[in-house]
């Protein structure tokens, strides 16, 4: 019997860590997968654990001699200088033992998810550890290493010959992934995210569409500091519905960094659980009108390991299996990992009303934010 | 900077005698808005505008007159002879300068009294833009520090301990008040937090990003 839903995960996945009091930290994954067992929500027959990217597939967006800058550094062969040349060895992405190998896994995740949903053996495949999108071809960036979304979309185009729509919806702009892709007709990105005018990287115009033959294919919708669930939802549902009904994809591919949420301490947009539960539910509904139900997810961002990332990505994993939780949390969750919390646990799946203080701009930035959703799909609708 | 770092190379120009219809010809086909004149010898003797060009068509509400066909006129007719050039070596602050003082949209770049570039005001933009280092991944900090002597090297100093890199460093007047300056630098890290707390440790005014409780 086909799947509905696989889950990547083993715990090799876990050695993609940068120390001790580093931001990035994949203990998030765990605390999720927790969360989900408690609910009665992730069975063991779900998951599956990843394979190994070899480096030929790597080297689909790699080049050779940063894969190799890594394999040393990870070996601690490479010197100071040396690596700073490919963005390692810095404060964001500090070399650590075997960090190729844990690198490499990550990407293989990617690989093993796209091949479930590509030969049909499930309808859809989250992959919790991937979602690296800052990673460029020749250096890393951002907490990523190697650019799991990036080199999974490539694999898909030359396996399987899919046209696929990626949308990511970290508050982070999507840069490595879209500059992959920047001049490919094929692969269409769409990016959600916190403006650039002061958050990393800085990238993520309004303006950026796409190059050559793949002018039309890349949408940015950089949304003011502050914005709330209501005006950063609008943007969601008339961002990915028109630009799904314009590109008709083969496959959705998702990044679903979980930090545009109030709590998350790199970013500053001011979004709730709400937009978790309604960014699934939309990509469950394009997935199965456009693509026939293909639909890979990954992780990526998510800073507040406590009181964000588990929920956001349970309600990911349950909009993708057709489960339903509301209420509150199951109290052994919260018994189990309160102690270790820094914060107090939520109590309930969803966030309250009064989360945080009303925002004193609101109306500037709900206007703001409308005007730039129009003046990105605008181009689409005068080509109707 | 100078010019020729910015500067547009090679130059579509066209000659006296080439006619209005030539010019808009090539204006739509080249995506331009600026055509240098130039003689036989690629000497500058004029330029046109785009917008020199639609004022020397009649309106677009008496077009059904009948009457000489403006379109057939030489260039000759319309073109401005004085025309203000620049030369590659020149700063790019100097061309600016130009710009703003004439009221102008486009500088022809003259070496040697031959034509061997062209920069627009929308080159000069794009090149600024460039050197605030925006297209490299990167965070913005934004400081307010005195305007004193010392202030920014103390900054730099805790940059460089955190192993960060800096994309580009833009000191400006504080509009508000005399005594500081904002310092805006670039720098390629994702999490500028644990810098921007050191720094006001240091007594540093952090404008951005702000603190947790701010």
């Amino acid at each position: 019997m086909k799947n509905e839903a696989v889950f990547i995960f083993s715990n090799q996945l876990m050695d993609y860590k940068f120390g001790a009091n580093h931001p990035f930290d994949q203990k998030r994954i765990q605390i999720t997968m927790d969360l989900l067992d408690k609910a009665n929500a992730l069975k063991k027959e779900h998951i599956i654990p990843p394979r190994m990217a070899t480096d030929e597939e790597l080297e689909l967006i790699h080049d050779p001699d940063f894969i190799n800058a890594v394999k040393l550094a990870g070996k601690g062969k490479l010197t100071g200088s040396e690596a700073l040349k490919y963005g390692l060895g810095t404060e964001d992405t500090p070399i650590f033992e075997k960090m190729h190998e844990a690198s490499a896994l990550v990407v293989g995740g990617a690989l093993e998810a796209a091949d479930y949903v590509m030969t049909g053996k499930a309808e859809h495949a989250l992959h919790l550890a991937g979602g690296l999108h800052h990673s460029m071809k020749d250096r890393a960036s951002g907490f990523c290493v190697y650019n799991d979304c990036s080199v999974a979309i490539r694999y898909i185009r030359e396996k399987y010959q899919a046209k696929v729509l990626y949308i990511d919806t970290d508050a982070h702009h999507g840069d490595g992934v879209q500059w992959c892709f920047y001049d490919d007709p094929m692969v269409c990105t769409v990016s959600i995210h916190e403006t650039g005018r002061y958050l990393f990287p800085g990238t993520g115009n309004v303006f950026e569409r796409g190059h050559g033959r793949g002018y039309g294919f890349s949408f940015n919708f950089p949304l003011d500091a502050y914005t709330e669930d209501e005006s950063w939802l609008y943007a969601y549902r008339r961002a990915i519905m028109e630009i799904a009904d314009y590109f008709k994809p083969d496959v959705l591919f998702t990044q679903n960094g979980a930090d545009a949420h109030y709590y998350d301490p790199l970013t500053h947009l001011s979004t709730t659980m709400e937009i978790y539960r309604v960014i699934p539910k939309l990509a469950h509904q394009i997935a199965h009108q456009y693509c026939k139900g293909r639909w890979i997810a990954v992780g990526g961002g998510g800073y507040d390991i406590w009181r964000v990332v588990p929920r956001a990505w349970s309600l990911l994993w349950l909009e993708m299996t057709g489960q339903v939780r509301k209420g509150s949390l199951p109290q052994e969750w919260i018994e189990t990992w309160q102690p270790q919390s820094p914060v107090q646990l939520p109590k309930e799946w969803d966030d309250p009303l009064d989360l945080y203080p009303p925002i004193p701009r609101k109306k500037e930035i709900e206007e703001k934010n409308r005007r730039t959703v129009h003046q990105v799909l605008q181009w689409l609708e005068s080509r109707k | 900077m100078k010019i020729e770092d910015a500067m547009i190379s090679p130059v579509f120009t066209l000659k006296r005698d080439n006619t209005i219809r030539d010019a808009l010809h090539l204006i739509e086909e080249k995506g331009i808005r600026h055509i240098p004149i130039v003689d036989d010898g690629n000497q500058v003797i004029g330029i046109v505008t785009e917008r020199d060009l639609r004022s020397a068509l009649p309106s677009v509400f008496f077009r059904s007159i009948e009457g000489e066909d403006v379109l057939e006129r030489p260039l000759e007719s319309i073109m401005n002879k004085d025309v203000i050039t620049a030369h590659p070596l020149d700063f790019l602050e100097e061309a600016s300068l130009l710009f703003y003082k004439y009221q102008i949209g486009c500088l022809p770049i003259v070496k040697e009294n031959q034509l061997v570039g062209i920069i627009t005001a929308t080159d000069v933009l794009r090149t600024f833009l460039e050197l605030t280092g925006a297209s490299q991944p990167g965070s913005q900090m934004e400081i307010r520090i005195e305007n004193r002597p010392g202030e920014l090297e103390k900054i730099l100093h805790r940059i460089s301990e955190k192993q960060m890199n800096i994309h580009s460093i833009l000191i400006y007047p504080d509009p508000k008040s005399k005594i500081h300056k904002i310092v805006v630098i670039r720098i390629e890290t994702i999490n500028p937090n644990p810098l921007a707390d050191l720094l006001r440790q240091d007594g540093f005014q952090v404008l951005w990003p702000k603190g947790v409780n701010a």
